[in-house]
């Protein structure tokens, strides 16, 4: 959730790309092979363990080496594509965090328009709060809020983790969605004020529109982070029938045997697809790279 | 920052509140925080509250029937327990190890090196390692498992390249933990130097260049002081960010073997829910969040110089 405070873009900057760097004519030097080959074989390094998972998940071998196959198969999704394996545990992180980032988007979209639209005392403080909390760590307060399910009945309950896992995104959802929103300028809601129209009604029909990219990046952040989150739904649901990917691919490691792990990889690549697109089309949208850039100057 | 948002006092703010008393008007003003509001109250400064309050009770996994208020108790335990002080050793390795050291300075060896470097080069380091850092946790997880697995790959090279073998997750399980870490972590710190090597007037070091100084030097001397501000923020960033690291470490190795790699996230939950000690478990959280804290606000600290 810290990722949270640096990605402040602002929907006027573009994203930095190294396009201006790029442009300039530089010498060729010979230190520029040396730099290839290092970045090439750090590239290596970092790209084993991913190859070793996508060809293990077709492979017929079974080996924790990264061994070229003597056939390829499909086996090993066809193991996996079942209701108990797959289709469920998807399905079940598709309603948690699907309704999850529903609720942190609204919510942070209604929070956002006081933050930067009106001038209060207090603004400054809760601005403050909210930036504070983005670093707190999660991890530790799962104890508690594990307690407190037990005391309210709320252990094992999806509705209960899916508002646990929106208000865990919240802080990060205002602050983003707070720096969208300051992109935005004020002249065409205050022609829409002359015009008699309400706060919401600005908020919705001129504002909104008008940073649409914003509230698109918030939501594919929040999701790939519900998407991924492990502790949480780890410790407040308990019903195998109720648990999502990410504690099944927990559970498939630790039940299984050496010979299934074909099968896990099938199903850890069927389990990262969707954040992985969802980062492309969000690395797309923001013109290559990351929208990094202009958060962290100084 | 609060300059552009804010309309100038008396204009549209007259308009509006006709009819309105000021106190109802700034009260109808703030409603839509409502909501955020009673989320944050009750799902996490709730829990906050609770964290400080079960911390000083010996609650137990069985109810809150026999709970009772002990004071400082699990406090004074836990610096008299072994292994609380091996966890906290084992954070220490961690985050210092695989964040302070490993992620920081491989992300700023690569945003470096990527400046300079051939521009398919470019897209490839960052493809592979950004997809580190996209791939759900436990997947990670699972990745490094093989990868350091007596059988995996990296003893396969190893060998290969006729070098001594290990089984890496029973005798350096901290040592496979933090390198999982890195390999996972670094993209955030790699594209946080990215974006701030670009911010570096080129003037600045074209200058050093014509004054003689060497790459090194102008490393050293120029670069590195001109985003000094961007390395103390990634820090705190990835600090609070390893800090909180469970499922990639219990993926691998569930804090084993015995206690190698057993780190105070890992601890805190062994501590609760296999032991049943909640009130300890919860004091151990308490110091994680405090811990948490002090560096969160050391970040805001920081943002705030920047803002004002």
């Amino acid at each position: 959730m810290a990722v949270a405070a640096t990605t402040t873009p602002k929907t006027g900057t573009t994203p930095v790309t190294a396009a201006p760097r790029t442009l300039r004519r530089r010498r060729p030097r010979p230190g520029r092979a040396v730099v290839n080959v290092l970045l090439l074989a750090v590239s290596l390094v970092y790209v084993l363990p991913l190859l070793w998972m996508l060809v293990a998940s077709v492979s017929n071998l079974n080996s924790f080496r990264l061994a070229l196959p003597d056939a390829l198969t499909l086996d090993n999704f066809d193991a996996v594509l079942n209701v108990d394996t797959t289709y469920r545990p998807m399905l079940n992180s598709l309603l948690l965090c699907g309704f999850a980032t529903l609720v942190t988007v609204v919510v942070s979209i209604l929070a956002a328009y006081p933050l930067s639209r009106y001038r209060s005392r207090l603004r400054r403080p809760f601005l403050y709060t909210i930036l504070f909390s983005t670093g707190l760590p999660i991890t530790a307060v799962m104890i508690p809020v594990y307690s407190m399910f037990v005391q309210v009945n709320l252990i094992d309950s999806m509705p209960g983790t899916t508002l646990f896992l929106a208000a865990s995104a919240l802080p990060f959802g205002i602050w983003l969605m707070k720096s969208f929103m300051d992109g935005v300028p004020l002249v065409l809601e205050e022609a829409a004020r002359i015009d008699g129209a309400g706060a919401m009604t600005v908020l919705w029909r001129v504002v909104l529109p008008l940073m649409r990219p914003g509230v698109v990046v918030v939501t594919i952040f929040t999701f790939i982070g519900m998407w991924g989150n492990f502790f949480v739904p780890f410790i407040l649901l308990l019903s195998p029938e109720k648990l999502p990917a990410s504690v099944s691919v927990f559970t498939f490691l630790s039940a299984h045997d050496q010979t299934q792990y074909g099968q896990l990889s099938a199903f850890s690549i069927i389990y990262s697809l969707p954040v992985v697109m969802l980062y492309l089309i969000l690395s797309r949208k923001l013109g290559g790279g990351f929208a990094l850039g202009g958060a962290l100057k100084g | 920052m609060s300059t552009l948002t804010t309309a100038p006092p008396g204009t549209d703010g007259d308009r509006r509140s006709r009819g309105v008393p000021p106190a109802a008007q700034s009260l109808l003003r703030g409603l839509p925080l409502l909501p955020s509001v009673l989320l944050l109250a009750v799902f996490l400064a709730g829990p906050i509250g609770y964290c400080v309050y079960y911390a000083f009770t010996d609650m137990q996994l069985t109810g809150a029937s026999g709970t009772h208020f002990t004071g400082f108790a699990n406090f004074t335990r836990a610096f008299h327990d072994a292994d609380f002080l091996n966890a906290v050793w084992l954070t220490l390795v961690f985050v210092v190890g695989s964040a302070v050291v490993g992620q920081n300075t491989l992300g700023l060896a690569l945003a470096v090196l990527m400046e300079k470097a051939a521009k398919p080069v470019r897209s490839i380091v960052n493809g592979v390692v950004i997809a580190a850092w996209v791939l759900p946790e436990v997947v990670a997880g699972y990745l490094m498992y093989a990868f350091f697995y007596s059988q995996g790959s990296l003893n396969s090279i190893l060998s290969a390249l006729h070098l001594p073998q290990q089984n890496w997750l029973y005798t350096l399980p901290i040592l496979a933990v933090c390198l999982a870490n890195v390999w996972r972590g670094t993209a955030f710190s790699m594209m946080v130097f990215s974006a701030a090597l670009n911010d570096v007037p080129q003037e600045l070091t074209e200058a050093a260049e014509m004054d003689g100084a060497g790459p090194w030097q102008r490393f050293f001397r120029v670069t590195l002081p001109v985003i000094r501000r961007s390395i103390l923020t990634n820090l705190m960033l990835i600090t609070l960010q390893t800090l909180s690291v469970f499922g990639l470490v219990y993926t691998m190795t569930r804090g084993g073997p015995g206690n190698k790699s057993q780190t105070l996230p890992v601890f805190m939950y062994q501590q609760a829910f296999q032991n049943s000690l909640i009130g300890y478990g919860t004091a151990i959280a308490l110091v994680l969040l405090l811990v948490g804290a002090l560096f969160s606000a050391v970040y805001i600290r920081l943002l705030k110089l920047e803002d004002d």
